[in-house]
Formats: C-alpha cells, sequence, structure tokens
C-alpha cells in the first residue's frame, strides 16, 4: 500500500504552496497576530511560500499572488482571509493569470470565522488561524486540476409582464439584436400605467407614454408578443431554458426555448376593502382617482387624502413608497384644474425622496394644498361627511368635511406571485414580492441563473424605476447572451454509475433539481449545468458515489485530520 | 466604429457598468479622478443587511 502510494506520488510533479495571509486592514490584523501565522504556515508540509498582505484584494496584493506563482514555481495557492462566497473568484483569476490552474486554490477565511468572532481573544484566535491555514494547506495538497464546464446557449429570452418594466427590457434587449418573445397577461400591453391619467403634475400623459413604448416593440422585427398569455411550465437551466405557454382561446399551448427569462409581472394597488369606510364611490382609492381624472368625471371640491391606508401596518410593514408621490401629484392636478377646490392630505411621514420631488411637495403647499400629519395609533376615521383626526399641534380632534376621500394603498404583489416563484424556484419575500440575488449588488438578479426581475414585481417602482430597471435588467442578460457558449464551473457532483445502486436518495436532497435517474444503467446522473455544487447528495449517498468536485472524501478528510 | 467604451467613475455605477460591458465582449477604459476605484462604498466597512465588508 505504501509502495503503491509513493509511486502514485513519484507520478506525480512536487506539491508546491504558497500561502497568502491578508490583513484585511485591522479587520483581521486588529484581532489576530497575522505575522505570526505568516511564519507559521511557513512550516507546514509542502509550503514553499508565505507571505503577508495588508489586503489581499488589492491590485497589489493579486500582483503579489501571480509573482509568487512565477517566482516560486507554485502549484497550489492559500489564501487566508475573509469569505469565499465573495473573494474566491477573484483570487482564483489571478492564478489562472499567472497560469496555474485556479481549481488547485483554497482558501481558509480566518476573519468572518475568526478574528471577527475572537475579537477579545488575540491568542487563542491567533492560534485558532493557525489550525485553520493548516486544515486548509493539508487539502490544497489534495486538490485537483479541474476544466470548467462549457454549454450552449439560446440566444432568445422570454419576457413575462407587458408592463413599463417589461416593454423597457424587451425593446433594450431587442435593440441588442437579441430576439424577444413577451407574453401578458391582459389582452393589451401597457400594464398598471393604463389605469393611469398622467405620469406628473405637468400633465405629462401616461397613455402616450405607454403607446410610445408599445409603438417602439412593435416595430422591432425580433419581437414576438402573446397577448392573453400565462406562463404553464417551465423546465431545463440557464442558457437552455423549455417554456410552455397557454394563451387564451388557444387549445395548443405555446412551446418557446430561449437562454434567459425576465420576470416583470408587476404589483396591483390594495383594495382596501374594510378599511376607512372603503366604498369604492364617495371613498376610493388613488387608481380610482386616476381613472375619474382620465374619464373626466370627476367634479370633488372637497378632497381628504389618507396615507399609508393598508400600509406599514401589521398586515403589510412595508413601505410602498410611491404612493406620497402619486398623492401629491394628484392633489396638484386637481388644485390647478379648480384653484377653489380644498385638498388636505394626511400623512404619517412623506416619502418625496429625489430633488424634484422634493420640490414638487413645496410646489404642493404653494399651490395650497394642505398637509397634516396623524398618528398611526389614532388613525383618521372616515365619517358620513367629515374626516375626524387628532391634530398633534393643536392638541385635539379635528373635523374636515368632504365630498370625496381618496386613499392611497400601498401596491401589493400579484395573487399568482407565490405560483410563478414555486414554478420558476426563484424566491420571494415574506411579503411575496419577488427576491433578488443580493440587496445591494445584484438587484435584478435572481439567485436562480438566467432568470431576472424588474420593476413592481421585486417592490414598488415609479415609472422612471420600472425603466431602468427593465433597460438594466436587458443588459444583465446581454451580458449572458452576448457569448456563444456557457462556461461554468467545474465544482459540481459526480455520480460513478459503476457503484451507484440507484436508490434515488441523492435526488430527493438536490435543491436543484440537478440530478434524474437513468433507468438504463440503474443510476442517477447529475446535470452539471443544473448543479450548484452544493454538496447534498455527496452527504446523502449511502454508497460515496455522489461526490462533489473539489471536496472528495479524501480531501475533506486531509483537511479534518489536520486540525 | 471602434468598439472600446469609455466609462468616467470608478464608484459602484462606473465599476458595475464596466463589469457588464466587458462581460459582453467590450473593451472597457474605466477612468477614476482618485487614486483607487470603489469610490463612496470603498470608505464604507460593512454593508447592511448581509455584512459583506464594503471593499
Amino acid at each position: 500500500m505504501t509502495d503503491k502510494m509513493d509511486e502514485k506520488k513519484g507520478g506525480l510533479e512536487e506539491i508546491r504552496i504558497g500561502i497568502f495571509i491578508c490583513d484585511c486592514g485591522t479587520n483581521i490584523a486588529g484581532h489576530i497576530d497575522c505575522s505570526a501565522v505568516t511564519s507559521y504556515a511557513a512550516t507546514l508540509p509542502n509550503v514553499v511560500y508565505a507571505k503577508e498582505n495588508l489586503y489581499t484584494c488589492s491590485e497589489s496584493g493579486i500582483a503579489e499572488i501571480i509573482n509568487g506563482i512565477k517566482q516560486h514555481n507554485l502549484n497550489r495557492v492559500v489564501v487566508a482571509s475573509c469569505s469565499p462566497r465573495t473573494h474566491q473568484p477573484l483570487f482564483q483569476s489571478s492564478c489562472s493569470q499567472a497560469g496555474m490552474n485556479p481549481y488547485l486554490f483554497e482558501m481558509a477565511n480566518i476573519r468572518d470565522q475568526c478574528s471577527w468572532v475572537h475579537m477579545q481573544q488575540r491568542e487563542g484566535g491567533t492560534e485558532k488561524a493557525k489550525d485553520l491555514v493548516r486544515m486548509a494547506a493539508a487539502k490544497a495538497a489534495f486538490l485537483e486540476p479541474q476544466k470548467d464546464i462549457e454549454a450552449s446557449l439560446v440566444a432568445r429570452t422570454l419576457v413575462i409582464g407587458g408592463g413599463v418594466a417589461g416593454l423597457s427590457a424587451a425593446e433594450g434587449l431587442a435593440g441588442m439584436g437579441i430576439e424577444v418573445i413577451l407574453i401578458e397577461q391582459k389582452s393589451e400591453l401597457g400594464g398598471l400605467l393604463r389605469q393611469i391619467d398622467t405620469l406628473g403634475p405637468e400633465g405629462d400623459k401616461a397613455s402616450e407614454r405607454i403607446s410610445g413604448l408599445i409603438g417602439a416593440l412593435k416595430a422591432c422585427p425580433n419581437v414576438t408578443i402573446h397577448t392573453d398569455s400565462k406562463m404553464q411550465d417551465i423546465a431545463g437551466y440557464i442558457g437552455n431554458y423549455d417554456v410552455t405557454i397557454h394563451q387564451e382561446g388557444r387549445e395548443e399551448p405555446i412551446k418557446e426555448k430561449v437562454g434567459c427569462i425576465v420576470v416583470a409581472t408587476g404589483a396591483l394597488p390594495l383594495r382596501p376593502e374594510g378599511l376607512f369606510g372603503y366604498n369604492g364611490t364617495n371613498v376610493i382609492t388613488q387608481i380610482e382617482l386616476e381613472q375619474m381624472l382620465k374619464n373626466k368625471s370627476f367634479d370633488a371640491k372637497d378632497i381628504v387624502m389618507i396615507q399609508c391606508a393598508g400600509a406599514r401596518c401589521k398586515e403589510r410593514q412595508y413601505c410602498s413608497r410611491i404612493c406620497c408621490m402619486i398623492a401629491v401629484k394628484n392633489a396638484m392636478i386637481i388644485k390647478k384644474q379648480n384653484p377653489g377646490a380644498n385638498v388636505h392630505v394626511l400623512y404619517r411621514d412623506m416619502q418625496m425622496y429625489g430633488t424634484e420631488k422634493e420640490q414638487m411637495l413645496w410646489d404642493a403647499r404653494g399651490m395650497g394644498v394642505r398637509f397634516d400629519i396623524y398618528d398611526p395609533d389614532q388613525p383618521p376615521e372616515v365619517k358620513d361627511g367629515n374626516v375626524r383626526f387628532f391634530q398633534p399641534l393643536l392638541g385635539k380632534p379635528r373635523d374636515i368635511s368632504y365630498d370625496l376621500v381618496v386613499l392611497s394603498t400601498p401596491m401589493v404583489p400579484r395573487e399568482d406571485a407565490p405560483n410563478l416563484s414555486q414554478m420558476m424556484r426563484v424566491a420571494i419575500d415574506q411579503n411575496n414580492f419577488f427576491m433578488e440575488a443580493h440587496a445591494k449588488l445584484r438587484p435584478l438578479d435572481f439567485a436562480t441563473d438566467g432568470i431576472f426581475v424588474a420593476g413592481s414585481a421585486r417592490y414598488p417602482a415609479t415609472v422612471e424605476e420600472a425603466r431602468s430597471q427593465g433597460l438594466g435588467v436587458a443588459s444583465r442578460v446581454a451580458t449572458i447572451l452576448f457569448k456563444d457558449k456557457l462556461v461554468t464551473s467545474a465544482i459540481v457532483a459526480e455520480i460513478n454509475p459503476e457503484t451507484c445502486v440507484g436508490c434515488l436518495g441523492c435526488q430527493q436532497m438536490c435543491p436543484y433539481e440537478a440530478i434524474t435517474y437513468n433507468p438504463e444503467l440503474n443510476a442517477c446522473e447529475v446535470n452539471t449545468i443544473l448543479c450548484k455544487g452544493c454538496g447534498c447528495c455527496a452527504s446523502t449517498c449511502p454508497s460515496h458515489s455522489a461526490q462533489l468536485k473539489g471536496f472528495k472524501p479524501q480531501q475533506l478528510l486531509r483537511q479534518i485530520r489536520a486540525v | 466604429m471602434s468598439r472600446d467604451i469609455l466609462v468616467i467613475g470608478g464608484g459602484i455605477a462606473g465599476i458595475q457598468s464596466s463589469l457588464d460591458l466587458a462581460e459582453m465582449g467590450f473593451k472597457v477604459h474605466l477612468v477614476e479622478r482618485l487614486p483607487s476605484i470603489g469610490g463612496k462604498m470603498a470608505q464604507l466597512d460593512k454593508t447592511f443587511p448581509t455584512n459583506d465588508c464594503a471593499i
């Protein structure tokens, strides 16, 4: 056995590990002794080079990795710093740049899992960092070179939803030469904008804007529009999605093959049943007011608007964000039409962000729109002919007479959002709005590759936000579909058909539906594009037939035994 | 027509545009006034809600 191992080792090149210890400014070096860790790292087996960096991810830190590989002929690199979640791709690409296979890179997290959690324990923290580095080096020695996985791409995109966001995404994509299939649930495009009168206090007509957008899109030769259509089914993965669309009045479903999907299904204004005496006649919502303004049936003289009607409460804790602007805009439109009208806005906080919107608020005040704050614990009471609210400055209740009460209700997710979320395997949040992959850095991506989100489907958006998100999403799609092939990480599971008995244990564990059963072989198989390398299958498999590349038992055991 | 693209400003908006454009296959020239890119975000320590190191 020993002879065999030696023979095998002799056949391979000598393992030469380089270790880079990051100070992360004071994030790591402030709490543990990085110099001590570095000198310790240099003594570990197979380690030929160890270096401390102020910031390994900085330009100079990267240059040190590249130079280290070249000068010391390194064939394994370990970086002891932060989380591989954020920095592994960067360090791996540095290794590639220097001509080293990027899968021979290993990371030790001595910040999030060490210096941050042992801030007051310098000595113990330093010892733990040494342990983590030793474990990483032990594993690194047994890493194997891998090749990235390549797959074909269909250069077409499905856009779900024909509102501002969807239309803008489709326009952006078509303009870049990517074929678009746009589906809309209703029989006409335009989404919520169809119900809106004006977009601003200057009287910018929503209908003109929307027909402009639709006209531009219909003129594109590479856009197919299906109205009265809904998603029925989806299969496949990034680059190769098979979608089935159900169109009303059509027996055969429409089947399309697309590379990417944009979810732009929008949101709806809440119908405030049972709130503030809502009746749809003289106690209405902002969207109903829009319709009155649009068909010129509006003739009220004493108007009271109540903000946050059904928002920022127990049932819906979020702020719908755009209702303040809608209320102020409509108040200004009413005052413009009839300066003698009395418009009173009862609010909790006015959310008028941005330079123009803040100015709108002042302009509205200048036009004579009255604003009064109310306490959520003492909400206004809509009575017959007057609204009673507690005026905090006067310290007593006040009555305002009305002939029309307008409730500013929040945008709520569409009822079919959870359904669509399940079908497409994309996340929704606690309110049922679709949830992006990263709150700050990936606002338009879903965690599922090749599927994107734009507009109010994600969170209530203004027209300009829906538009810029739609155009932004087009650009995100282009980063994938402008390439001729899809290249993904080689860190995926593999199942040995020789030893697999087809028990399907792994299939039940896989959160990405990447495992299928092949009856001919009586074994399970991994779709390497769908596989995200989570390792659930590998840890479940009773016969160790499923293994995760880069995390094989022999590699992990080396790491564990080094503790 | 030159296929190179100039991005002025190396904050989060400039960096993200540059990354996306580079992914699309364009050559990008990113110009920043200061000695290092990162903009305001580089001055932050951690970002809410993920507690990611801003740099």
